[in-house]
């Protein structure tokens, strides 16, 4: 399961994340990660089975989460399989299947939101 | 051998007719040769559903009482033409919403009509003796209107080059978003089965040929706007009666940063009656070639990176510079094949005959560029000469009395040869004073990347680069670097009082 994190940085505040792997022990994989001085935002991916120690954890450090029940998602009644997301896309989420109709694979997406303006008919959006 | 046109509708008629698609074409004639083909195949389909911006409909209201000569038009809030008869109107697809805009347009308020929603027309009027309304608000649906009769300037290009970005920021087109640094290629077009690229020297398409036109029967007007078939850019202008379309075959879209347009399926049935007719036809995705531009110029002429056919294209990636790059269309090649199928079923249902035009299309015509009787303003008509540049290894110090000194907040830097090798900025020098620390000379704070001009641009293109890259000053240089001047949003607003500045 994914989940989007927000935490502000600053003096003295411990890395989170590092904190949450060492506390837990759940290996998280950050797929997409902003950090600035004063603030950060990571998408991370986690074992469903743990999605909710690992959030409750976070939040007892001051974090912020999201718990994005789904990635990217297409509205096939607007869709005209034109395919211009094909080559937006930084994770090969879509292709055509053999008939040219558009095909996702959902869990490869880190919503970094590309897709969505690129798409004619707005069919994309990302929970957030 | 050869067949008449009657001899086809009458296999239509009775139901004999062997109907096929441009895209099953190319096979049966390897499998049967072109003569066995012309033997067994009496109409071959041609489909295509893409972003067709030059697309809209005439619109009659009938009138009110008391009446109302309309001199504009509102749909949904979207303008549409006013200098018609007092109830007609035309409304363009690319037009956008006075409140929405690239979110709504006139591509989407023909969608609407078409989805059975109901659309509010709005219209204002001076009044006249014979027509004394001013103003009338009424929600209308397509059943309401008389006529509804789509009619498209062009149509049906018969390919589209493709586009690619050199730049390193990312560009939104008509041709959709370009990534930077060639990040991907994006194209257009339905390729063997395009109606015009399987009848190349407009032999069958012409005049009052009946088509399919987002799923009505339609018609070819006749030649269409900026019509380049020597080049092998043919378009057509064709109409169809509105109420007889479908959602499934017309989309409005938007391109992010460009704006709204109007996606259109389009076929024309080609009867097989001669040789000819079998080879081009037989057309593939490998025969048809289109070049791939690179957008980064802002330019009619924009330069050529590479050529390739649709079959590459199609492939989904090709090699640029020796590294392979996405490739995806905005056009849609299932929906085209739907088209050509649902035509397909039409003919072979009888439900639509042949007919050969009434009128031919040129097949040589070559499109022109705009006939310009004056040049708009280039930045040397305005930029500012008496400009004050630094030398890099002057001190900060140095740099910041010449800003005071001068009119400027920008100042063009430069090395020992004259060339420009940076800028500094009133608040760069306010930054290294506020932050006093290693930085002592104008080459330890100036900014490396400069945005430049050339004194033959065009203002507009100039105005462009300084909205895109968020700042208010471009040094002018010759092709060698040198500082000729300086263009600054001051030297803009002193231009027609500022027009040039949105
Ligand atoms: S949000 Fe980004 S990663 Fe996800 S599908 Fe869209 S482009 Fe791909
Ligand atoms: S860009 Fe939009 S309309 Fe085109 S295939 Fe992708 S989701 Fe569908």
């Amino acid at each position: 399961m994914k989940l989007l994190v927000n935490f502000s940085r600053g003096k003295g505040r411990k890395p989170i994340i590092a904190q949450v792997v060492r506390d837990t022990g759940v290996l998280i994989n950050v797929e997409r990660a902003v950090i600035d001085s004063s603030e950060g935002e990571a998408l991370i991916d986690v074992p469903d089975d743990q999605c909710k120690l690992v959030s409750d954890t976070m939040i007892s450090l001051g974090a912020r989460v999201h718990i994005l029940e789904h990635s990217v998602s297409l509205d096939e009644s607007e869709c005209v399989d034109c395919g211009a997301c094909i080559s937006i896309c930084p994770r090969e989420v879509f292709s055509f299947d053999p008939e040219w109709k558009l095909s996702l694979d959902e869990k490869r997406c880190v919503l970094c939101g590309k897709c969505v303006d690129a798409c004619p008919s707005h069919a994309l959006t990302t929970p957030v | 051998m050869h067949k008449t046109i009657s001899q086809i509708n009458e296999r239509i008629r009775d139901g004999s007719a062997r109907v096929v698609t441009a895209e099953e074409m190319p096979a049966i004639v390897s499998e049967l040769g072109e003569q066995g083909a012309l033997k067994e195949v009496d109409v071959v389909t041609t489909g295509t559903f893409g972003a067709m911006c030059s697309s809209g409909a005439f619109f009659n209201f009938g009138h009110a009482e008391p009446p109302i000569r309309m001199e504009r038009i509102w749909l949904n809030n979207v303008e549409a033409y006013g200098g018609l008869a007092a109830v007609d109107t035309y409304i363009g697809a690319t037009q956008q919403s006075d409140t929405r805009e690239d979110e709504y347009g006139g591509a989407h308020v023909l969608e609407d009509l078409v989805a059975g929603k109901s659309v509010e027309l709005r219209a204002s009027s001076r009044g006249t003796d014979c027509y004394p309304r001013r103003t009338i608000t009424t929600e209308l649906l397509l059943e309401n209107l008389n006529q509804a009769i789509m009619c498209n300037p062009r149509n049906a290009y018969q390919r589209y080059n493709a586009a690619t970005n050199t730049t390193d920021r990312t560009l939104h087109t008509y041709m959709g978003t370009l990534l930077p640094g060639c990040g991907n290629v994006s194209y257009s077009g339905a390729g063997l089965l395009n109606p015009i690229s399987n009848d190349p020297h407009l032999r069958l398409i012409g005049s009052g040929v009946p088509i399919f036109l987002c799923g009505a029967q339609g018609m070819v007007i006749g030649e269409g706007t900026q019509h380049s078939p020597a080049g092998g850019f043919g378009t057509l202008m064709v109409t169809g009666d509105l109420k007889h379309m479908s959602q499934e075959y017309m989309r409005a879209a938007t391109m992010t940063g460009y704006g709204v347009t109007l996606y259109v399926g389009l076929g024309i049935p080609l009867p097989v009656l001669d040789i000819d007719v079998v080879r081009a036809t037989a057309v593939r995705n490998e025969d048809i070639s289109v070049d791939i531009l690179d957008y980064a110029v802002p330019s009619r002429n924009r330069p050529v990176i590479r050529k390739v056919n649709y079959a590459e294209l199609r492939s989904g990636s090709i090699e640029l510079n020796g590294e392979e790059v996405k490739t995806s269309s905005l056009s849609s090649f299932r929906k085209a094949r739907q088209v050509a199928e649902e035509l397909k079923g039409w003919v072979e249902q009888g439900k639509m005959q042949l007919a050969l035009p009434t009128r031919p299309i040129d097949a040589k015509n070559v499109s022109r560029p705009m006939h310009q009787s004056t040049q708009g303003p280039r930045v040397l008509d305005i930029m500012d000469r008496q400009v004050v540049s630094i030398h890099e290894d002057e001190e900060i110090k140095t740099a910041a009395k010449k800003l005071l000194k001068g009119e400027t907040n920008h100042l063009p830097v430069i090395n020992g040869t004259g060339v420009l090798v940076g800028i500094v900025t009133t608040f760069d020098i306010s930054k290294a004073v506020a932050n006093p620390g290693k930085a002592h000379l104008v080459k330890d704070i100036m900014k490396t990347k400069v945005i430049t001009a050339k004194p033959e641009e065009a203002v507009d293109i100039a105005v462009q680069k300084l909205e895109q890259y968020n700042i208010s000053a471009l040094p002018v240089v010759d092709a060698d670097h040198r500082v000729l001047g300086i263009l600054t949003a001051m030297n803009l607003g002193k231009l027609f009082g500022g027009r040039w500045l949105k």
